[in-house]
């Protein structure tokens, strides 16, 4: 592979505050979006600790119930807009272009662009957290007529929104048009690492539901400010059809969040099992029908608003489906450590939480999609334990096992690893003991987005903060193992573990600023060692 | 021998109190669904028992074959890695089995939810409409046609529920639970509940009724129960709402057909006493009083309890025109009688000498001292006169 790996002796780049603000280098943007991803971890956090806080116990405290409200709405739209996202984003524009041997993301300028829209379009959102009425309070999913008494705070949600779904839209049309047209000579689609199909089927998630967002709150700031009255009942409008609008893009969004934690897992499991992936064909086709699903799906978020029955019958029969395709790929994780050669770095161990933790999620997940007890369930912690164990425990698990998985890569320097792994052991406990108790929560009838509670909720909220405090403080480690990686450590090889296959293992570590100029040839051995 | 055995029966006395202890402490620490009070909330529940032991059943299963390959495929243990990467066997085989699984709970589930969905033929019909942040409910049909309640959060809830009340929750056990007028209703009686709101969306929850349903301004949903025990239930509202969602419980108490007829008679007579105090004049001490009541009930979630609102979400009526000046009265009264923005309409809630309390009470509290007396005869002509409230 010596003709891979040569270009780096005029590895040439621009200095200073230029390298980062006027950048076109897929590495600088994605690590620029890691960087803001995890900053915006850990302000999404710290609002997490205001809501433990709060609920540590019953009777107000800290917090009035309005800026507790905004806490939660906050909370929401930076974890998933603000960490999530970008941090999927970030590796995308790190990884595939090494992952199908591309010199870089197929649309450099507008890749620039749409990082650096997003510290505007959160410092729209976070400036609001200082006006007058308080930061938007209505909840993340924005319903009116609620979100439409926000404050001087409503112009600035709407249009941070629209920046985030602009510069979302513009790093999925450079995944697409990169994926398609800069893989290596010789690469097919069936070939390509499951990380980059995964990122290719998000992107095409993104491209079709984050314009139906975009006009839906378009339509609230009209209803607000110009007089008409799509969501107005008394104007012939319908509050529920924001809710439509709404989860026809909020569903398609949660796999928008879990799809890039399965290509990560999908990376990661092969590589210290030692073992191919197993059943990447159905993998590829469930991760499309999970895709495909979950436009079909969006009004199961929405069973209690009075849909007509066979409206209820529809999406409940379309959720269950879900589990299908679902299933199938946590068989395949498992197959795949089945009977290989197994080690557990800090990044399989994450990996392996994730299968169980997103799996259990999952199983959540199924008893939500039934229609009949989801009236039970609906806007309860039960709802609240279910997404966090598939967004925390699920793709935060899956995107910290990325970091760690390609860390070397990135910095050149195997990171700390009895500390990696303190950080699991401590991440997992603290992650379960959080959100655990909010199924019981949930159960005995514990609404969500409430201040306060009765004393019946008591010790499980207080069991759940104590998790909440434990999780948020075991994260600082995270950084402090990150910074130590980068300032320095034993040296990474360049195919940094043993198992690890792909292309991004075949440049050096760290990756030098340019790669694959020239790019590799892909002979039958090559293409071998990419699964 | 004796005293052995005493020392052995005080042993097992202890060991059983050490035993028991954690478990009645633990009263509260309810881990699973409630299985409620009328036949579809039992099934409800049978269903969710039946899904959970379903997942958790394949849980173990499809876990332990990943932990039995965790333990033993290891490299520390010298497992060598195979190669094999496909069974196009196996892929079939799980993905028919998932599939059969979800038919076979997919088809108790429609059964139960056409259920659900048949509220005809019901005996009585209340209408609950929810505001920010009190559900008020109206009997429209059955025994009880034409009574409404106001049902907000009781009074010792919400003063424990200020910041640095400096009260303890302990002291409450239905603290957030309670409310001041609960809805009743018989049992063994097919109820038809409508939902609908007057200003955002609420959901009114039953836990146990087995159901929630949105309250949705401008349109109504309808659900039924048939309620099989007497007793007292709580619930909450569960949609987001505002400020106040954490402070609008939901109390019904079922009664037989017996107790209920006669709390309709009674009612009946309560609500019509209530429709006419405009004759009942108080002096400026008896306003107060009163008017500080109706105030802490009513006003004091949003207007706060120094009258200050909070900025930029509810205005302060401390040095409010409105409030303060003589020629307001009229719009004053009226801004309580129709609503105004944000602010609900209490003029059907509230009664003339209610709305004079606190009129009176809001223009001479605070330091607003304008000295001024409302009586309710004021209120009865302000509820007559031209609307000067847009």
């Amino acid at each position: 592979m010596s003709t891979i790996a040569h270009d780096d002796h005029h590895d040439h780049k621009p200095t200073g505050l230029k390298r980062w603000f006027f950048s076109t280098n897929h590495k600088d943007i994605g690590t620029l979006y890691l960087i803001f991803a995890l900053t915006m971890f850990f302000i999404g956090g710290a609002m997490a600790m205001i809501i433990r806080a709060e609920l540590f116990q019953p009777g107000l405290q800290f917090v009035d119930p309005q800026f507790y409200n905004s806490m939660v709405t906050v909370h929401a739209l930076i974890m998933i807009f603000g960490a999530v996202m970008p941090a999927g984003v970030g590796l995308a524009n790190w990884m595939i272009p090494l992952m199908i041997g591309a010199p870089d993301m197929a649309l450099p300028r507008m890749n620039n662009m749409s990082f650096w829209i997003l510290p505007f379009a959160f410092a729209l959102l976070l400036s609001t957290l200082f006006m007058d009425g308080g930061a938007p309070a209505g909840g993340w999913t924005m319903y009116p007529p609620l979100v439409l008494q926000t404050g001087d705070a409503f112009p600035f949600l709407i249009f941070a929104v629209h920046f985030l779904g602009i510069s979302s839209i513009m790093g999925a049309i450079n995944i697409i048009a990169t994926v398609f047209n800069m893989r290596a000579p010789g690469m097919t689609l069936m070939q390509m690492p499951l990380f980059v199909w995964t990122w290719v089927i998000t992107s095409f998630l993104l491209i079709a539901s984050l314009p139906v967002l975009a006009g839906g709150v378009t339509m609230l700031l009209t209803d607000k400010y110009f007089g008409t009255s799509f969501f107005d009942a008394a104007g012939g409008g319908d509050p529920v059809l924001f809710q439509h609008i709404f989860w026809f893009f909020g569903h398609p969004e949660v796999y928008i969040l879990a799809l890039p934690a399965f290509g990560i897992v999908s990376q990661i499991i092969p590589a210290f099992a030692r073992k191919p992936l197993f059943g990447y064909a159905s993998m590829v086709y469930a991760t499309a029908s999970i895709a495909i699903l979950s436009f079909f799906v969006w009004a199961h978020h929405m069973f209690t608003v009075g849909l007509p029955i066979k409206g209820e019958l529809f999406f409940m029969y379309a959720t269950m489906l879900i589990a299908v395709p679902t299933g199938v790929k946590v068989f395949n994780w498992i197959a795949t450590m089945w009977k290989g050669s197994m080690t557990f770095e800090t990044p399989m161990l994450f990996s392996v939480a994730f299968v169980i933790l997103f799996t259990i999620g999952g199983f959540s997940g199924l008893m939500l999609g039934i229609t009949p007890v989801d009236f039970q369930y609906h806007d309860t912690y039960f709802v609240v334990a279910h997404f966090h164990y598939v967004l925390l425990t699920g793709a935060i698990f899956a995107l910290m096992a990325a970091a760690y998985y390609w860390l070397p890569k990135w910095t050149g320097n195997m990171y700390d690893e009895r500390l990696g792994k303190i950080h699991f052991w401590l991440s997992l406990i603290s992650s379960n003991v959080l959100f655990f108790p909010q199924h019981f929560l949930g159960l005995a009838g514990m609404p969500r987005r409430i201040p306060d509670y009765n004393i019946q909720f008591a010790d499980f909220n207080m069991i759940s903060s104590i998790g909440g405090f434990a999780y948020g403080i075991t994260q600082l480690l995270f950084v402090y193992i990150v910074i130590k990686c980068a300032m320095g450590g034993k040296k990474a090889r360049a195919r940094s573990w043993d198992g690890a296959k792909g292309l991004e293992w075949e440049v050096p570590s760290p990756a030098p600023f340019h790669t694959f100029e020239t790019p590799p040839k892909l002979t039958k051995k090559v293409l071998e060692s990419l699964y | 021998m004796k005293g052995i055995s005493k020392l052995k029966s005080s042993l097992q006395k202890l060991v059983l109190a050490l035993f028991f202890m954690p478990l009645s402490a633990m009263a509260d620490w309810a881990l699973n669904m409630r299985q409620g009070v009328t036949p579809i909330s039992q099934e409800i529940y049978q269903m969710h028992m039946v899904t959970l032991w379903v997942v958790t059943v394949i849980g173990i299963l499809v876990f332990g074959v990943m932990f039995w390959s965790i333990f033993h495929h290891r490299k520390s243990k010298g497992a060598k890695a195979s190669k094999f990467s496909h069974s196009t066997t196996v892929e079939i085989i799980w993905t028919i089995i998932p599939t059969a699984i979800i038919i076979s709970l997919a088809i108790p589930a429609t059964k139960l939810l056409i259920k659900m969905d048949d509220t005809s033929e019901s005996a009585i019909t209340v209408k609950a409409t929810g505001s920010q942040w009190k559900w008020k409910y109206d009997y429209l049909d059955g025994v009880g046609e034409g009574i409404t309640i106001f049902s907000s959060l009781d009074a010792k809830s919400k003063e424990i529920s200020q910041r640095d009340s400096g009260l303890d929750p302990m002291d409450h056990v239905n603290y957030l639970r309670d409310v001041d007028e609960p809805i009743v209703l018989p049992i063994n009686t097919k109820i038809r509940i409508l939902t609908t709101s007057q200003d955002v969306i609420h959901a009114w929850w039953l836990p146990d009724l087995g159901w929630k349903r949105d309250a949705i301004p401008g349109f109504i949903n309808d659900n039924w129960a048939v309620i099989e025990k007497t007793g007292t239930y709580r619930g909450k509202c569960t949609e987001i709402c505002g400020a106040g969602h954490g402070y609008m419980p939901i109390v019904l108490k079922a009664v037989s057909m017996q107790d209920y007829t006669a709390w309709v008679d009674e009612k009946k007579i309560a609500q019509a006493a209530s429709k006419n105090t405009s004759n009942i004049v108080l002096n400026m001490e008896e306003l107060m009083t009163k008017g500080e009541a109706v105030y802490k009930a009513q006003c004091l979630v949003c207007h706060q309890a120094n009258g200050e609102g909070l900025k930029g979400a509810f205005p302060s009526i401390v040095g409010s025109p409105v409030a303060v000046e003589a020629d307001n009265r009229m719009r004053h009264n009226q801004q309580i009688i129709y609503g105004k923005g944000l602010m609900p309409a209490f003029g059907e809630q509230l009664s003339d000498v209610d709305i004079a309390s606190v009129v009176s009470f809001t223009r001479n509290a605070w330091g607003n001292n304008t000295g001024d007396i409302i009586q309710a005869k004021e209120v009865a002509e302000a509820r007559k006169a031209a609307k000067v409230i847009k």
